[in-house]
Formats: structure tokens, sequence, C-alpha cells
């Protein structure tokens, strides 16, 4: 029977609308509210059991934070990340929840490997590790996986994350089977042919620089195909890290009209333009990538009128061997867990005032929550006792070499950022502070 | 005496200031006239080891390279794709470790991936000279050109220079752009509209696609190769098409003026972006490039392998 | 000749004013017209910069003598000596000139300083990649010792023994648009 205090800290709890100076009391794993309750928790204690305070004075306690995109590379790859590597960097980063994409080998395109994935997870994860399983067989965008299996096995979306289905058809029975067992369709936006070889934003430096482009209109094509089926099928489609002014003007359009579209944004595309890969360091190179300052600008006005809903990393790591060659056979993709808040509270709250901090914490907890209808992402007595809490004021400078996370691929290192998550604390137990 | 070049590698022209360039045009001319002497041989570069690792094949640029080095007394060794490790899947990277772990003090370097010379400089002690990167960069081929350029016209400066065919895939053409704006010429890009890419226009270039309009003006003509390999056909439908609107061809070089040069990179296809006969014509300076590149190449091999490690 | 016995320093009469380096040279012409009776056969070639000037100056002088014209050339060095790399700077190089053929001349190699020699001997390797001359010979304005070759000058404008931190500079008007002198300096 343990009972955790966290005091003085500036309770954030977006769903019931609290933003005030208090104590949380965390009894059992649970977060506890009533007076009884919290009488109770007092009156038990019989000496075997601690009372645990944490001063929480100019910090802000938040519902544990939850990132929806997230590779964690096992089974399979684990010489650049393992399920246990990358929960431990979630919560160095402040996250008490992380979604792991299916990208991995074998493909989670099946019950097992899903089972799999739970089971190590609940041996060696310190955060709640959720799987998403795949939309198609392989990844291959040619037959469907057997989504209401997956279902079944506790998937909490699908996504072919890496890839994407080509197939307008193929995606529309998707979208429609798996309405059926109401699971969240996620899509990586990418419609091959436009795109081809590209790898780096279609635009001035990938013409100055002779690399082959990645125009906005291969990521546009799919975001309307989404919008278009999400319509049809009457089922939400979420468009995984979108990084286009098309894309948010689309979304908008369609969100305006009540279709059940949503976006999400990663803190490298608005943080970097694609001025950055002109020394062809692969740290900058990402699918999709690095877009134009017109693209920026508009989604941080995508995140501020809520057009875009959602924050998350798409954490990818890699091995320093497999990105230490030529640009354009790179492996795409950066790590993310331990830096996307900071980034996001430094240009989001502090340098734009996009958003307030409520609002930033809401995208990682209440959006995400609701999207893949998660019983997470609030301070409700009762609820899991998931806590962040938050420096926003802390300054410190990014070391790769200290990361939680097997991999070192961040263009980062060596930033000087205000703001950090200093404890994450899951099912009422601290898994990491500062 | 002081130098004004303290680079030890050369990547490419968009990071030269124009003064650079005209150094290393400058050096140059003192490095042909070792071509016209009896012993073509100076010492400069006794001593050191030059090694041609061609991962895209070329014979012409390489040998060039080779000449170039031999006549500064370098020894050289060539490297392709095939003889490398680089088939028994080396990266790159350990590639080069190795070759400078035998004490490699240049590496001339054509690779078809952007930015794979960039990638070695900063991994290696050793000189890295570019002689092409992907679609990027083939800054000793714009230099001959400039070279050549400022050889029968005596500057730059103020010239019209037309650039026809393949823009988006082509390196020379890059490498020129960057080094003609920066030495005050004004540029214009021919070709098909999906080859020849309007973000160009925002460093001053213009674009045309009527090169009927652009030949009489020109004081520069630059005809690139068209590569008629795969992907291709997704953006020009053939060489026929091509020759039709975009060709060098007899009737079209009645409209060039008089002391109009044409100039080519090379390899020609005749027939294809120049008529055999304008090839071999009074405008053609295509042979005096190749004479130039060897000194400009023994030029930057000097200049780059000569800086105090 | 009269050697120096006192040594200047940064002072304010310099080592060689203007008459001095005129007369020197002339003398020096006069000697290369008694050790080369066929003076159509040579060629003054000069070291850049002042060499260069000085090679002129020579041919002046020698026309003005004999009425006949010496021909004159330009040996870069830059590209022949052997120290390339190892020095912080990298010497320029420039185009070297020489009537051609060779054979049969004789090439007199013209320099302001003489030092070490080893500006000379990649002289001679630079002419020696234009062919065999039959001789070559070697003018200097001023000679300042501490040799470390077996190479010496055939003619000298004046002999300045000189100590390692001392520096002889030279000013010629047409290469540096200074009036002409020979200055000596502490390092």
């Amino acid at each position: 029977m343990s009972t955790t205090i966290i005091r003085n800290g500036r309770i954030i709890d977006p769903t019931n609308k609290r933003d005030e100076i208090a104590d949380l009391y965390i009894s059992n794993g649970k977060v506890i509210g009533s007076k009884s309750e919290i009488r109770e928790a007092f009156t038990r204690r019989d000496g075997k059991s601690e009372i645990e305070e944490i001063d929480a004075k100019g910090l802000i306690v938040a519902p544990g934070l939850i990132d929806m995109h997230v590779h964690l590379r096992e089974p399979g790859f684990s010489h650049k990340e393992t399920i246990e590597s990358g929960a431990r960097a979630a919560a160095a980063g402040g996250f008490t929840t992380i979604v792991c994409m299916p990208n991995t080998s074998p493909t989670a395109d099946n019950p097992s490997t899903i089972a799999w994935i739970k089971d190590r997870a609940a041996e060696v994860a310190c955060v709640n590790v959720l799987p998403a399983g795949a939309i198609s067989k392989g990844l291959a965008g040619e037959e469907l996986a057997p989504i209401g299996s997956l279902a079944k096995t506790g998937v909490v979306a699908i996504t072919d994350d890496g890839h994407c289905i080509q197939n307008h058809e193929v995606m529309r029975r998707a979208v429609e089977y798996a309405r059926m067992v109401d699971l969240p369709v996620l899509d990586h936006c990418q419609d091959y042919n436009l795109v081809g070889t590209g790898v780096a934003h279609e635009g001035y430096w990938s013409t100055l620089l002779g690399l082959p482009g990645w125009p906005a209109a291969g990521e546009e094509a799919m975001v309307m195909r989404n919008i278009l089926l999400a319509e049809l099928c009457d089922h939400p489609i979420h468009c995984q890290h979108l990084t286009t002014a098309g894309s948010v003007r689309l979304l908008r359009e369609a969100r305006q009209r009540g279709v059940k579209i949503s976006g999400e944004v990663c803190p490298h595309h608005v943080v970097l333009t694609d001025e950055a890969i002109q020394n062809f360091d692969t740290n900058y190179k990402m699918n999709p990538p690095l877009r134009s300052q017109t693209d920026v600008d508009a989604l941080l006005e995508g995140i501020a009128d809520g057009t875009l809903s959602i924050l998350c990393s798409d954490h990818a790591p890699h091995a320093g061997f497999e990105k230490e060659v030529e640009f354009d056979v790179a492996p795409f993709g950066i790590i993310g867990l331990e830096t996307e808040l900071a980034l996001f509270i430094n240009l989001l709250v502090h340098k734009h005032a996009k958003i307030d901090i409520t609002r930033l914490i809401e995208m990682y907890t209440v959006e995400p929550a609701r999207l893949l209808k998660l019983d997470a992402g609030t301070l409700s007595p009762g609820s899991r006792a998931d806590v962040t809490l938050i420096d926003p004021a802390l300054k410190w400078t990014v070391n790769v070499d200290q990361f939680q996370s097997v991999s070192r691929n961040s263009p980062f290192d060596g930033w000087k950022l205000k703001g950090r998550a200093v404890r994450t604390i899951v099912d009422g137990k601290t898994v990491w502070k500062l | 005496m002081t130098t004004r070049w303290t680079r030890k590698d050369l990547l490419g022209l968009r990071e030269l200031s124009a003064d650079e360039i005209n150094f290393v045009l400058e050096t140059a001319d003192a490095f042909k006239q070792v071509g016209t002497r009896e012993i073509k041989k100076v010492p400069a570069l006794r001593g050191k080891t030059l090694v041609n690792f061609f991962v895209e094949p070329s014979t012409r640029t390489r040998t060039s390279f080779e000449l170039a080095a031999l006549r500064l007394s370098a020894d050289v060794i060539n490297i392709s794709a095939t003889t490398s490790s680089l088939t028994k899947g080396e990266t790159l990277k350990d590639t080069a470790l190795n070759l400078e772990a035998l004490h490699a003090d240049i590496l001339v370097l054509r690779h078809s991936s952007a930015g794979a010379p960039q990638f070695l400089a900063n991994q290696l002690k050793a000189s890295v000279i570019n002689a092409g990167d992907g679609a990027h960069e083939h800054p000793t081929q714009a230099l001959l050109d400039l070279y050549t350029i400022r050889e029968r016209r005596g500057k730059i400066a103020g010239l019209r220079v037309a650039i026809v065919g393949d823009i988006l895939f082509s390196r020379v053409a890059r490498s020129n752009i960057f080094g003609l704006l920066k030495l005050g010429a004004h540029v214009t890009l021919v070709g098909p509209s999906t080859l020849v890419p309007r973000e160009f226009e925002k460093l001053g270039v213009e674009v045309s696609h009527q090169i009927e309009d652009v030949l009489p003006k020109a004081d520069v003509v630059n005809l690139l190769r068209i590569q008629h390999e795969r992907q291709r056909r997704e953006y020009f439908p053939g060489i026929g098409e091509y020759i039709r609107l975009f060709g060098l061809t007899k009737e079209r070089a009645k409209l060039l003026k008089p002391n109009c040069l044409i100039m080519h990179p090379g390899p020609i296809n005749r027939g294809v972006e120049i008529d055999s006969e304008v090839a071999d014509g009074l405008h053609s300076v295509i042979l005096a490039q190749v004479t130039n590149g060897l000194a400009v190449r023994m030029a930057v091999l000097y200049l780059c392998g000569g800086v105090a490690t | 000749m009269k050697q120096a016995k006192q040594r200047t320093s940064d002072a304010a009469v310099p080592t060689m004013d203007a008459e001095a380096i005129r007369r020197a040279l002339q003398r020096i012409a006069h000697e290369i017209i008694e050790r080369n009776p066929q003076l159509t056969h040579v060629v003054l070639a000069g070291i850049p910069s002042r060499g260069v000037e000085i090679a002129q100056r020579i041919a002046a002088f020698i026309h003005q003598i004999r009425k006949i014209n010496v021909e004159t050339g330009v040996i870069d060095v830059a590209m022949h000596r052997d120290d390339v790399g190892t020095r912080s700077e990298l010497p320029i190089v420039r185009e070297s000139k020489l009537p051609l053929p060779l054979e049969e001349r004789t090439v007199i190699v013209v320099d302001d300083v003489f030092y070490t020699g080893r500006t000379v001997r990649a002289a001679m390797d630079a002419i020696n990649s234009f062919g065999r001359p039959a001789r070559i010979q070697l003018a200097v304005l001023i000679d300042r010792g501490h040799r470390e070759l077996p190479i010496r000058p055939d003619y000298v404008g004046k002999n300045l023994p000189t100590s390692g931190n001392e520096k002889v500079r030279v000013r010629l008007e047409q290469t540096d648009g200074q009036p002409d002198e020979v200055r000596l300096q502490k390092q």
C-alpha cells in the first residue's frame, strides 16, 4: 500500500479544466481525489507502507504524456533500439505511454508478434507500451492484415507507417474493416509515384544541391485520399507526421465540414527547415522531409487553430554506422523521445506563443487518448496514476551521449533549450527523474 | 608571397568566392605553360600520393586528373567501384579510411551520391577533390569552362552564357551556374520544362524553352550531354523530340553571333545535342576545353595538395 | 668592389640607394658583355618578382653599351620548389617564359637576393624542363652569404654579409612602386 503526495505543483488537467496550485494524491497506483479516500490512505498506513512526498514547487503536474508515434525496433532491429531502452527513453522524455509502430521484423501484422511485443513490454518496459498493428500484410499494401484478430490481441490502432497503401480501393476496404472493430486508422501519407526516389523536400535546396525531390504534393495527394475515405467510410483516419502547408489547408477545410480526419506534427518539422540539409548531414534526413519556411509557418498556424491536434516524435533510431553513409543512401529518421517536449515548449510556448502550455499538454494527453480511446491522459480521481512533472523554465543543453536511447541520431545535440520533464511517474511509481 | 587559397578540399563552386575562383584560373595559366615545355613535368607534388577513386566510372575525367597528377610528379593510383571492396559491402567511409591508412594525400572522388565528397572530406585528413557527385557539382569542369571562356573572351563579367539541355540532373550545369553568376555573367538555361527547374530563377538566372530566342544573343553556348538512360523517359519523350526542339543543328548554328563560343563537357553525342559539323566548326572550343582541363586540374591539385596539414 | 664593412639596421640610410643600384647593374652588364662574346645567344631569365625587373634593366644597359637586344624571360620557380606542403604559405605560381630552343644558349638566371641557393636550384630545375642550354650563369643584385648548396653567383651587385635574423629588403620602382633601394632589417 503506497501513497504519494505531489505537493504544491501547478496541476494542469485539461479534461477536468483544472489549472491550479494544489497537491495531488496517489494511492496504490491510482489518483485519489475525495477527502475520504485521502483520509483512508493516511489512516491505513500501518507502519509497513510509506508516504512519499514530492516537492513540485515551480513545476507543472500534468497527466502522463502520450507519444503515439514511436519506433521501438523490436523485434528484429535491436541494434537500433529495444522495447526496454525505448521505454527508458520515453520516461526520460516525460512520457508514460507510447504507441509503437509495426514495421518491425517480423512485421507486427499478426497476433503472435503483437502478443510477443506486449509480453516483452510487460516484462521490461518502465512505461506503458501500446502496439499498433499493420493495415496490410507485410506492409506491402496489397492484402489486408488480420485486423480483427489484431484488435482482439490488443492493438490500439492500425497503420502501415513507413509505408503507405497506394491502391485506394485496398485502403477503402481496410478503413471499412477497421470500422467494424472500432480501430482508428493511422496513415503515413506518401504517394510513391510523385515522390519517387525523393530524399529532400522538392524546392530551392533540393534543386540547388541536385538531390531528388520529395514534392509536397506527394503528401497532400494521400491526405486528400484519406479525407475522401474518412467521409465515405465514416471512420476516423489520422494523418501521421504532416509537413506541408497544403496538408494543413486540406485538413482545416475537411474538419470544418465535420470529417473524421486528424493530423499530427513532429518537432523537427517545425523547428528546422530544408535549409538544414545543405551540408548533407544525414541527421537532417527524414521521411517526410524537412520543408520550407512557408510550410513551417502553416504548420504553426495549424497547431494554433487546432487543425493539427496531436504532437508526437516519430522516434526513429538508427545505429551510427547506418547513418554515417552518403546522404541519398542513409536511412530516414531521427530519435526524438528525449527532446520533443522541450523543443515544442521552446518553439510553441516560449518563442512563438502559438499555444499555451495547457493546450500543449492537451495535445500530448487528451487528444491522443480520445483518438485511440485510451483510458489515460487525465488526472481524474480513479484514473491510473501516470503523471509527468515538467519544469517549463529549466535551462539545459542537449547531450546525446547521455540519452537513454541506444541510438544517437539526433540533430539537436548541443542545443540549448528551456523546459524539460523532470519526473515521470507510471502507475504511481517514479520511473525516471532528472 | 601569400596565397589566397586555404582549402584542403575542392567540393564545389557554390562555397567559393569570386576571388578564389579567379585565383584558381590565374594559377592555371602558369600550369598551362608547363604543357608547352619539352619536359612537361614539375616536382611540385613529388612524393605525394593521389588516389583516383571513381565509384562512378569515367575515362575522360579520370585520365585528365591522372595526367595532371603525373605532371606534378605525384604518384597515382586508380580505383574504380569494381576494383574496390565496395562490392564486398565495405562502406564508403571504411574504404576511404583504408586509403588514408596507406597515406594517400589527395583523394579525387567521383560518386553517384550528392554530398559524398563532403562526407569524406569531413572524415579524412587527406585532400578531397570532387570529380562529380551525383547531380550536385563538378567543380573542375566548371573551372575549365570558365578558364576557356576567359581565355577566348578575356573576361566573364557581362557575357551572356546559355546552358542547354538536361539541367535538372546535371552537376556540370550547377557548378557552371554558381561560377558564372559569381563572376558576373548573365546566365540563361534552355531545355524542356521538365528538365529545367524554375527554382534556379531564384539565383538570378533566366529560363527559356525556345532555343531560337536565346542563340542570337549568346556569347557562349554550353551544351550538356543528353542522358537517355532509364527514368528520363518520364521527363522528355526521346532523342528525336529533343533534337527537333533543342538540338544545335547546322541551321540553328547560323543564328549564332560570329564570335560565339560553343562548349560541351563531353563526350558529345554527335547528331543529338550538337550536329557533327557544328562540333568541328569554327565556334567550337570543345577540344580547347580538354587541354584547359589539364591545366585547371594541375592548378587545383597544386593548391589543395599544397595546403600544409 | 668595395665590401660593406658596416651593418645598417632599419637605419635612416639604406645599404644601397638608387644610384648605387644603378651603378651595380651597369657593372654587371659590362661583366656579362665581357664574358659572353655571343650576346645574341644570351637569355636574361628573371625569377619573379624582382628578378624580372632586374633582368630587364640589365638588358637595357647592355643595349645602351652595345646596341644589342638581349632576350629576357621569366622563370617561375614556385612549382619546382621541393618544399610544397611544408611551408605555411603556398607560393603563388606564375607563368614561365623562355625563348626556345635553349640548346646553344647561355641562360643567365637573374634574382634580387642570393641566400641559401635553393631558389636557384629550383630555377635550374625549371630551365631543364624547357630544354638543355649550353650554359647557365647566375646574376644577383645582393649576395647575403649563408649558401646551403654548392651554387655561387657569377655576377654580384654587392656582397652583403648578414646574420640569420636579418632580412634584406629590396624595393624596385617598377615592381614595388617605390624608389629603388636595398635595406637591411632586423627580423
